[in-house]
């Protein structure tokens, strides 16, 4: 437990150390504020535009739901965002240890494999937790002048990490088989595009294939999250997906031992 | 201390050790001699458990480096060749972080942290970015990594290499300092290093181990041989001829003609100075010059793997 600590401390503060991390925290807080920015003023614009007509037509005034027209879509391009900044934060991980020789201290010291893992694992969730909190400071400009429902906010957070920690733990076994951070950074963009690309081809898949891809891609499963709904499948694929990349990037790093 | 038993390592179909086997005592310290890519760092990794032998075993503090690797690496401390440093980290953070890994208890952090600052010397530096330091204090830092724990077993993969010769000899002194205290087990391909450092000497190359005793021993048992270098004004024919009718001559080199005066190089069980000289005067060719030369320990390291090539 003390090792998995260690890790996670020094990897956490190591983002901090490189230049790259400021750069996506600040790409991610831009693009994140830009879209919150559209989404907000289109939303006005339209309620705005209903009061005119309904005083013009003396009418009731339609209900506007920020949950429905604002805060899910808002997820959905968050989601979106971070597909395309994981990989970012995953290249590094294991890749750099592996180039700077770093990997001869922690192959040689009394820690595991598995411990490595999970520590690095937890440092990039963290890191990725850290990229959302501008979001939740826009999010909660709608609590100040509006009364959006609080729970679907929670559940589209919740899916938002359960989503990170799949790429993360993807992101982090590409980055266990290079000790070259561009080729990671490249493995890692390609899965996440195919990951998500992958659901497209369900429709025009046949009726088994097709659900075998619509269950692969990976924003899928956001969905519901994003609505307000955390269905325990969803979850489940979440969290399996995690495990698997998880248990293969240990077995990379076990390999050492058998490739003898 | 260290039993090692028969290790070979294949790199795909490369060889890189093929049946190595030594001793190491308790509180000794053992140098591993050898040209570069003679197998000194794959031995060395094995002993550290970073990767396994393809055949062989090896025990280290009476535990198993395979079957019982994680009690191995809690007795042992190493420093490779590179050492293993995150250059963007505080010396103090990066040694909190290995005690952290060695399973150090926290209180103990900043008592070990400080006596192995001082044994390497780096106090002045501990808050200081590892990336900024100078090689000599890189090497410094990683050598003070090893050390955290007190371990009893310490492998250092070429330690001095890359310092300047003051950082040398510090590190030198350092490393003898551990003698006793410690088993240490020192990789080189520079000789004086084992010479002054080491009680006993394992020769490796290619993969193999060519000798192993004491530096002492290895330079005693060439010392019977006696080198001598003559410079001959004449032909190489007729110099020839005339060191020929010489007794005891073992070998006889032409080195180089140049301009006329021959380089030749003899070996011989006796002192022949007296008689080649001589020889040659008599022979009516001009002595330039005549020089004897004893075997060192670096001359046994030559001999022993330029045979091993050409075999």
């Amino acid at each position: 437990m003390n090792s998995i600590l260690a890790i996670i401390n020094k990897d956490f503060k190591s983002f901090f150390y490189s230049p790259v991390a400021y750069i996506i925290i600040a790409i991610f807080a831009a693009l994140s504020g830009v879209f919150f920015y559209l989404y907000t003023s289109n939303f006005i614009e339209a309620a705005f535009m209903d009061t005119m007509r309904s005083q013009q037509y003396r009418m009731a005034a339609q209900k506007f739901n920020v949950n429905l027209m604002l805060i899910r879509p808002y997820f959905w391009n968050i989601a979106l965002i971070s597909i395309f900044t994981l990989p970012a934060i995953t290249m590094r991980l294991y890749s750099e240890e592996k180039r700077a020789g770093t990997v001869e201290l922690l192959y040689t010291t009394p820690i595991m494999p598995v411990q490595i893992i999970i520590g690095k694992f937890i440092a990039g969730l963290l890191f990725y937790i850290v990229l959302l909190i501008p979001t939740m400071f826009f999010q909660s400009i709608l609590f100040m002048y509006g009364s959006p429902e609080f729970f679907p906010v929670l559940s589209g957070y919740i899916g938002l990490i359960l989503m990170g920690s799949a790429f993360i733990a993807a992101g982090l076994f590409i980055s266990t088989t290079t000790e070259n951070q561009i080729i990671a950074a490249i493995g890692g963009f390609a899965l996440s595009l195919l990951l998500w690309v992958i659901g497209w081809g369900a429709h025009s898949a046949g009726p088994l294939l097709g659900g075998v891809l619509d269950y692969i891609s990976i924003i899928n499963h956001f969905e519901d999250f994003a609505q307000g709904v955390i269905d325990s499948t969803h979850i489940i694929y979440y969290l399996l997906f995690s495990f698997v990349g998880l248990y293969f990037s240990t077995k990379m790093i076990e390999s050492v031992k058998w490739r003898a | 201390m260290i039993s090692v038993d028969g290790l070979t390592r294949y790199y795909g179909d490369k060889r890189a050790l093929s049946d190595v086997s030594f001793h190491v005592k308790k509180g000794e310290i053992l140098g591993l001699l050898g040209p570069n890519a003679a197998g000194k760092t794959t031995a060395m990794r094995i002993l550290t458990c970073y990767m396994p032998p393809t055949s062989g075993a090896a025990t280290i503090g009476g535990y198993d480096i395979l079957s019982q690797s994680m009690e191995v690496r809690k007795i042992t401390g190493y420093l490779p060749e590179n050492p293993p440093l995150y250059h963007d980290m505080v010396v103090n953070d990066y040694l909190e972080f290995v005690c952290r890994l060695k399973g150090i208890p926290k209180d103990r952090f900043s008592i070990e942290i400080d006596s192995v600052l001082e044994k390497t010397n780096l106090g002045d530096e501990r808050s200081r970015i590892i990336g900024k330091l100078s090689k000599g204090y890189k090497q410094r830092v990683g050598l003070a990594q090893s050390l955290l724990n007190n371990p009893q077993i310490v492998i250092l993969d070429e330690p001095t290499v890359g310092l300047d010769p003051k950082q040398i000899i510090e590190i030198r002194e350092l490393i003898k300092n551990l003698k006793g205290e410690h088993t240490v087990i020192l990789s080189s391909h520079i000789l004086p290093e084992i010479e002054q450092t080491c009680e006993r000497v394992v020769i490796i190359n290619d993969g193999k181990v060519v000798a192993e005793d004491t530096p002492e021993n290895l330079t005693n048992h060439l010392k019977g041989i006696e080198r001598v270098f003559l410079q001959v004004e004449g032909k190489e024919e007729d110099i020839r001829s005339a060191l020929n009718s010489v007794k005891n001559i073992k070998s006889l080199n032409i080195d180089s003609v140049t301009d006329g005066i021959v380089k030749v190089s003899i070996e011989s069980d006796v002192d022949l100075r007296k008689k080649l000289a001589k020889t040659i005067v008599t022979a009516g060719l001009g002595l330039v010059e005549l020089s004897a030369d004893r075997f060192t320990l670096e001359d046994i390291f030559l001999h022993l793997t330029t045979k091993e090539e050409a075999a």
